[in-house]
């Protein structure tokens, strides 16, 4: 085969495969690396944080403005510390919100989600969100109902 | 008794032997790669022969496989009434598995039986011997270039075939099946990671086209050079590489995700 034509060809196939990476990354998928580091960061302390996991969403009025950088025990609270990465663009959230663990759907991820009181100050970087709600656990309200009986 | 236990041992020994061969042809391979810098057009040759001839087979499977992947994932999730996520389970198998693993096959089947092939027949027909009568070393001249082609090749062809395969996932989740398109890219868009499922399901790519290319261009410079060693010699290629594939993909499953 001509070698010019050789060249159009494996031209145009490197071509396609630009095209397609383009397409996953646009269209297909997301860069979690970037997206998880500009923002600011709350925490909260929770009693327990049932399936919680680190990158899962934070929403707030069901909309993503976040998600979970990390998790710990704290030993001297006995409690889970939740630290919350907020987007740099949602930075009004009062004093008073509250953060619950929701679980999406029956079998979904669990996810936090944010409600906001009525206070006119609003949280600044490394501030604690102080109303928390712990994670339903399935096994716990199976046993008090078995309990009760 | 005595011959049995020979015949055994010999046949170990055979076992080693090609082994051990096939692992100093590839530090020869790989010390004869840097010569290729500068000498782009033969790997542009070797790139049209390995990945663009296989490239319809790839597209065409790559459509078949996401449509199927839509509806057999649609018949399992309608059940949990979670057939919006249809879209993030086709892009994670896709990414994950099926598009490295099934373009790497393909690969195997169509592009390295081929080299092999080729480069048995220049040793059956002596034309290797004749290049290095003349000085020219069959490494560099024509061992390397199809290394590196398919090397570049295989995970160029994976990022297409998922792409084609979304695609196809798309016609029968979406226009077919009724699933919603907002659910279907967003569902995906939200779960797949970049850098966690797709770089991981290249980076996969990129070790089986490295595997499979030395496979195929060993069997092809070590076979038996008569027709018969030449068409044992594809045979085996398409045999080891595949066998290759599937185990290094489990390995490689084990230590990414």
């Amino acid at each position: 085969m001509n070698s010019r034509t050789v060249e159009i060809l494996v031209g145009v196939f490197m071509a396609l495969f630009l095209l397609a990476m383009a397409f996953l990354v646009l269209k297909a998928s997301n860069l979690t690396g970037i997206s998880g580091n500009s923002g600011y960061q709350l925490h909260g302390y929770f009693e327990n944080i049932g399936g919680l996991r680190a990158r899962a969403p934070v929403t707030a009025g069901g909309v993503r403005v976040g998600q979970v950088s990390r998790i710990e025990y704290d030993a001297e609270t006995f409690q889970a510390k939740v630290t919350l990465n907020i987007d740099e663009q949602y930075s009004s959230f009062p004093e008073d919100t509250t953060a619950s663990i929701y679980t999406a759907g029956l079998l979904g991820e669990q996810y936090i989600g944010l409600e906001p009181g009525a206070e006119e100050d609003t949280l600044s970087a490394g501030d604690e969100i102080t109303l928390t709600q712990s994670a339903l656990v399935l096994e716990r309200l199976i046993g008090q109902v078995l309990l009760n009986r | 008794m005595i011959n049995l236990f020979q015949k055994f041992g010999r046949g170990w020994l055979e076992v080693f032997e090609r082994f051990g061969r096939a692992h100093m042809f590839l530090f020869q391979l790989i010390a004869a790669l840097p010569s290729l810098f500068g000498r782009w057009g033969l790997l542009i040759k070797q790139l049209h022969s390995t990945g663009v001839m296989t490239l319809l087979i790839i597209l065409v499977s790559g459509l078949f496989v996401g449509m199927v992947l839509a509806l057999q994932g649609y018949n399992s999730l309608v059940r949990f009434s979670a057939e919006e996520a249809l879209g993030q389970f086709v892009a994670l198998v896709l990414f994950r598995e099926l598009a490295p693993v099934l373009t790497a096959l393909l690969f195997a089947g169509r592009a390295g039986s081929a080299m092999t092939s080729e480069i048995g027949l220049m040793k059956a027909t002596e034309q290797l011997a004749g290049l290095e009568m003349m000085a020219v070393d069959p490494y560099k001249r024509v061992f390397a270039p199809r290394l590196l082609a398919g090397f570049l090749a295989v995970p160029a062809l994976t990022a297409m075939f998922g792409a084609v395969a979304i695609l196809g996932g798309h016609l029968v989740g979406v226009e077919l099946l009724g699933v919603d398109a907002g659910a279907y890219w967003s569902q995906m868009k939200s779960e797949v990671s970049f850098t966690h499922d797709v770089l991981n399901g290249l980076f996969k790519a990129l070790v089986f086209g490295f595997v499979i290319c030395w496979i195929a261009i060993f069997e092809g410079a070590d076979c038996v050079p008569t027709s018969e060693g030449v068409s044992g010699a594809t045979t085996r290629t398409v045999v080891y590489s595949s066998l290759a594939v599937l185990g290094l993909d489990f390995v490689l499953t084990a230590l990414m995700f």
